[in-house]
């Protein structure tokens, strides 16, 4: 999609608290517009929390979320689609009865016109639409995923892998200018992660959309983000190029327990050859 | 993908009738509601007109309980509220018939979006005790205010008329009833095929989803609590033409249950479920009570013995039903379509 161009995402001294329970404490990073940034860190470091901050589920404490230039800590959930805002789910959240086609034209529903009595109708207009709608999506998103064979398919009949890439079909739909993904290749086998991390790839370069992913896999986050920002204990601990956050001690030390960057390395490989 | 069904064109592919088989069944079902009066007597082409009516009412129960997930058991007090516009309309009024049920329709929508209100925060059992609580308000004011219900006398009507015609029998009836069915049902499938109508479902199916997706989530169910109000509202506007009397215990809230009961033995969040729904609950019990008929020659005191035998039956079905047909009667449908369709070749 050509009109999607990448948007720039900052993260500005964000805070999340639930009571006594600083989930998030001050955290700051940009996903630049176009790139791959990868959020890190240990189970419970906040990165889901963080995510839920920029999709506007919870409302940050303190600090502001900003979408090129513009503070969106405020905006309602459900309006930051329409600002070109998508977002997969760890645990996936397609729905499970429908089609993988519907799935995915749902992804459009804020891009779209059709009102409730011209949709009791379907003439002029709406049929018009629909029409268009689906010929794009055939073109651009079913052709470009590699699932042409699955489309009239009901989601739940899918593996996993598949239903982790119809969601990602459907975050195309929307025509995102960022597209966040939480854990995008998690529970995959090899080939399955190696799928995915070509199509993401493709969307960046191809679509030009600014990605921010959370991701446990390092040898995926390593190969293919422009950049890395770790978290432990909802606070930022590092931030950088891959090649510099893995050899910081500060994240050895979270992930490890002990500062030294060579044990790291050493368990990032005996991890990937055991994969 | 079903063989035979090979599209050239996206707009063939979304059709509302893709296959041919299809296609011809729907041709028929007209067919044979375009002749149904004239080759019937007039006691079935009431229970046709009855039908009818509650095939409205249980479609637009449907988009609301099977497509968006929003249980209620208020439905009647909407039907109520189109009849008894539509009576006092006609009453005080003296306006077209046509306009009378469109303003019933409107009237119940906006009473319908005040209703629902409540289900941005509560669901399924909550929610369905919050629209009786509504249903009990309404018929308090039914009662109440009777300057323009009448009271619990209610209101009687004179025939409607419709382009000079007066509508005094069945037969006649039936024409302005069956038309306004078959475009309301059709608005109602064709409302699946766009955006509205996959937004009800993707609340019904995942509500986290579709507000990431950029669904405002309250919107849309009150936009269907509005068009399912509307549904009954108009349903029941046609009722006060039919019945030519409403008053408070003309919908009570075993109308509700029964229409619930329809969609459920229908088939949730299928159109045709609606529709096969509301036959199966109007006409079982007709069709017994013809069984019961039937054995009086052979079994003396019939009518006495075997009539709480026929409620029992066709509970018993209800249950049966539901056990058997957990998706409902239209399961059964897919099933046999299925089967024919490589048939010969597999069965």
């Amino acid at each position: 999609m050509p009109e999607a161009r990448g948007a720039t995402l900052e993260v500005d001294n964000v805070t999340l608290a639930f009571g006594g329970l600083k989930v998030l404490r001050g955290v700051s990073f940009a996903a630049q517009a176009g790139s791959v940034t990868a959020l890190i860190g240990p189970n419970g470091a906040g990165k889901t929390s963080m995510f839920n901050c920029i999709s506007g589920f919870y409302r940050p404490s303190a600090g502001t979320v900003r979408l090129d230039g513009q503070d969106i800590s405020r905006v309602k959930a459900s309006s930051r689609a329409a600002l070109g805002m998508a977002r997969s789910f760890q645990n996936i959240a397609l729905f499970r009865g429908m089609t993988v086609l519907d799935n995915i034209k749902l992804g459009r529903h804020a891009h779209l016109r059709t009102n409730l009595l011209q949709g009791l109708l379907h003439l002029g207009p709406a049929a018009r639409e629909e029409e268009a709608l689906r010929a794009e999506i055939e073109r651009k998103i079913i052709d470009f995923l590699e699932i042409d064979h699955i489309r009239n398919k009901p989601v739940a009949m899918l593996s996993y892998g598949l239903q982790k890439r119809v969601e990602l079909a459907r975050a195309l739909a929307m025509q995102p200018r960022i597209l966040l993904l939480d854990e995008p290749v998690a529970g995959m086998n090899r080939e399955e992660t190696e799928d995915m991390a070509r199509f993401i790839l493709d969307v960046k370069d191809e679509w030009g959309v600014t990605i921010l992913m959370v991701e446990h896999d390092m040898g995926l986050v390593m190969d293919i983000s422009d950049h890395v920002a770790v978290l432990n204990f909802g606070a930022k601990i590092a931030e950088g190029r891959p090649e510099e956050v893995q050899n910081d001690p500060h994240v050895a030390e979270a992930y490890l327990g002990s500062g030294d960057p060579a044990a790291l390395m050493r368990r990032l490989h005996a991890e990937e050859s055991a994969a | 993908m079903i063989i035979g069904t090979a599209k050239e064109t996206y707009r063939a592919d979304e059709a509302l009738l893709t296959t041919r088989p299809q296609q011809v069944w729907m041709a028929v079902l007209l067919a044979g509601l375009a002749v149904l009066p004239f080759t019937f007597n007039a006691y079935w082409t009431y229970l046709a007109c009855l039908v009818l009516i509650n095939v409205i009412a249980a479609t637009g129960l449907n988009v609301l309980t099977g497509f968006t997930g929003l249980v209620s058991l208020g439905h009647a007090a909407f039907m109520a509220i189109g009849a008894y516009t539509v009576a006092w309309l006609e009453r005080d009024i003296g306006t077209p018939l046509l306009l009378n049920l469109l303003a019933g329709g409107l009237l119940a929508a906006g009473i319908g979006v005040i209703v629902g209100l409540p289900s941005l925060r509560v669901k399924g059992l909550y929610l369905a005790i919050a629209t009786i609580a509504a249903s009990f308000i309404l018929h308090f004011v039914f009662v109440e205010w009777t300057a323009v219900t009448g009271g619990s006398a209610g209101i009687s009507l004179q025939p409607g008329t419709v382009f000079g015609v007066a509508l005094v029998d069945y037969t006649q009836l039936y024409w302005l009833i069956m038309p306004i069915c078959v475009l309301m049902v059709t608005g109602a499938a064709n409302l699946f095929r766009n955006r509205i109508g996959r937004a009800f479902i993707a609340i019904r199916d995942r509500d986290i989803s579709a507000e990431v997706l950029g669904i405002p989530i309250l919107r849309y169910k009150l936009m269907s609590f509005a068009l399912a109000s509307f549904y009954a509202g108009v349903a029941g506007g046609l009722w006060a033409y039919f019945f030519r009397v409403v008053t408070p215990e003309s919908f009570p809230l075993l109308t509700s249950i029964f229409l619930l009961a329809a969609v459920i033995v229908g088939g949730m969040g299928t159109i045709l479920g609606g529709v096969i729904g509301a036959l199966f609950m109007t006409l079982v019990p007709e069709l017994l009570r013809f069984g019961v008929e039937l054995l009086g020659p052979v079994i003396p005191n019939a009518g006495l013995i075997l009539s709480p035998v026929r409620t029992i039956v066709f509970g018993a079905l209800i249950v049966g039903f539901l056990v058997f047909e957990p998706q409902g009667l239209t399961e059964i449908v897919q099933r046999i379509r299925r089967f024919f369709r490589l048939w010969p070749f597999r069965t």
